[in-house]
């Protein structure tokens, strides 16, 4: 008896497995030459207005109190 | 058993199928894409400020988005408290006492308006920051999985997206606090989740060493990204949403491209031998940061694939990190306590 409801619940499990992945097998695919020209071509673009990367003056910094120096 | 062994063969084929397809696009890859490009300077971040306040390790942070709060984050610790914290300033504007201390998890809700957090009390507890007193209080408690919670993000402030070490991810009705979907497939704990930056779809890491993008509406699951040799314990969006990084215990991490469907490129140096636990990418998606089980982080040129930088600075294991959402600044929460804002 539970030999037989194991059975037909992996049956259920494979279909769903297999249901999936033709699923996964459909999807549209583009080039990789595409997909690395994009993403290059976002990295560049947005490049100046990234601040890790271009670094904060420290007048600009709202991490950064700009220190003053007072002679007198 | 006929039946099991068509199946078997047709899953077989379908998998070499997958295989096949993502070859026939692979005209090329990331690295001769980008041999004209120059690698990144040197990237040198210093610690502004040191947010010290937490008794024990420290599991989760998270920036809020509004542009009221982008300055604002939030974590967690197992000193059973959830802290809003006001970078500029180090002030702390909310401390929670949670009921549990176990929290592995936390987040902030876009509007500002709520944060959330969960652990090994299988639960995800929503927090209203704007209560009419002034004081916070859990709105709702989400009790459907039936493992720890390792990660949560607000959709909006009536909808959350949970993983959880039971292998499933639910989209949560927060007003009811029951169960819209649940996302199933993942054939180990689900140590991590993003929300995509349309909100349209999320990716997950799990135990089970892939990455699977979740179509949130049509509740299904679209792609699933292989590759690693071991558990994926952080996963984010590249900033177009077009691209997917994961970190994995197996030291690297990984760039996965949606629309060609596999892996772009490895992040990975022969110097690098332990696991990585959360990873940010900057504004511009050129650097990919990455926290290391060996108290650092390391600063990679995401197009180029080496190592420009390291953020060291913690005296434990880096758990979590992120980019607050104008990029000014990066967030380190470690377990020696302490969160460091750099940049």
């Amino acid at each position: 008896m539970s030999n037989n409801s194991a059975n037909s619940s992996n049956l259920v499990i494979a279909q769903k497995v297999v249901k999936q992945l033709r699923l996964e097998a459909s999807v549209r695919r583009i080039k990789v030459s595409q997909a690395a020209a994009d993403l290059k071509t976002f990295c560049l673009q947005n490049a100046h207005k990234d601040p890790l990367l271009m670094g904060v003056p420290s007048s600009d910094n709202p991490f950064r109190p700009p220190k003053s120096c007072a002679l007198f | 058993m006929g039946e099991m062994e068509e199946l078997r063969k047709e899953a077989d084929n379908l998998k070499d199928q997958i295989t096949e397809a993502r070859k026939v696009v692979q005209d090329t890859t990331l690295q001769e894409a980008v041999a004209g490009t120059t690698l990144v300077g040197r990237v040198q971040l210093k610690t502004r400020k040191t947010l010290r306040g937490h008794l024990a390790k420290i599991y989760a942070m998270h920036w809020g988005t509004d542009t009221n709060c982008s300055k604002l984050c939030v974590s967690a610790s197992q000193d059973g408290k959830l802290i809003v914290w006001d970078t500029l300033t180090t002030n702390k504007v909310n401390a929670i006492p949670l009921k549990s201390s176990w929290v592995m998890t936390c987040a902030y809700a876009p509007s500002g308006n709520m944060v959330a957090c969960g652990g090994l009390d299988n639960m995800c507890s929503i927090y209203n920051l704007k209560g009419k007193d002034g004081n916070v209080k859990v709105m709702r408690e989400l009790a459907a999985h039936t493992g720890y919670l390792s990660c949560c993000r607000f959709l909006n402030d009536s909808e959350i997206i949970t993983s959880s070490g039971d292998c499933t991810c639910i989209l949560w009705d927060i007003e009811t606090g029951t169960e819209k979907t649940i996302f199933a497939g993942h054939l180990g704990d689900c140590m991590s989740l993003a929300v995509s930056p349309d909100f349209k779809m999320f990716i997950s890491g799990a135990c089970d060493f892939t990455a699977k993008l979740w179509d949130i509406r049509e509740a299904t699951c679209r792609q699933t990204f292989s590759g690693h040799e071991s558990d994926i314990n952080a996963i984010g969006f590249f900033p177009n949403g077009n691209a997917v990084i994961t970190g994995s215990d197996d030291a690297t991490c990984k760039l996965y491209d949606l629309r060609a469907d596999q892996e772009l490129i490895t992040y990975q140096d022969s110097g690098i031998m332990c696991g990585v636990t959360s990873l940010a990418a900057s504004l511009s998606g050129r650097l990919l940061l990455a926290g290391y089980d060996d108290f650092n982080v390391n600063i990679w040129d995401m197009l180029k694939a080496e190592r420009v930088g390291v953020l060291a600075g913690h005296d434990n294991r880096v758990s979590c990190i992120g980019v607050s959402s104008d990029g000014m600044a990066c967030c380190t929460g470690s377990w020696d306590s302490f969160l460091k804002i750099w940049n």
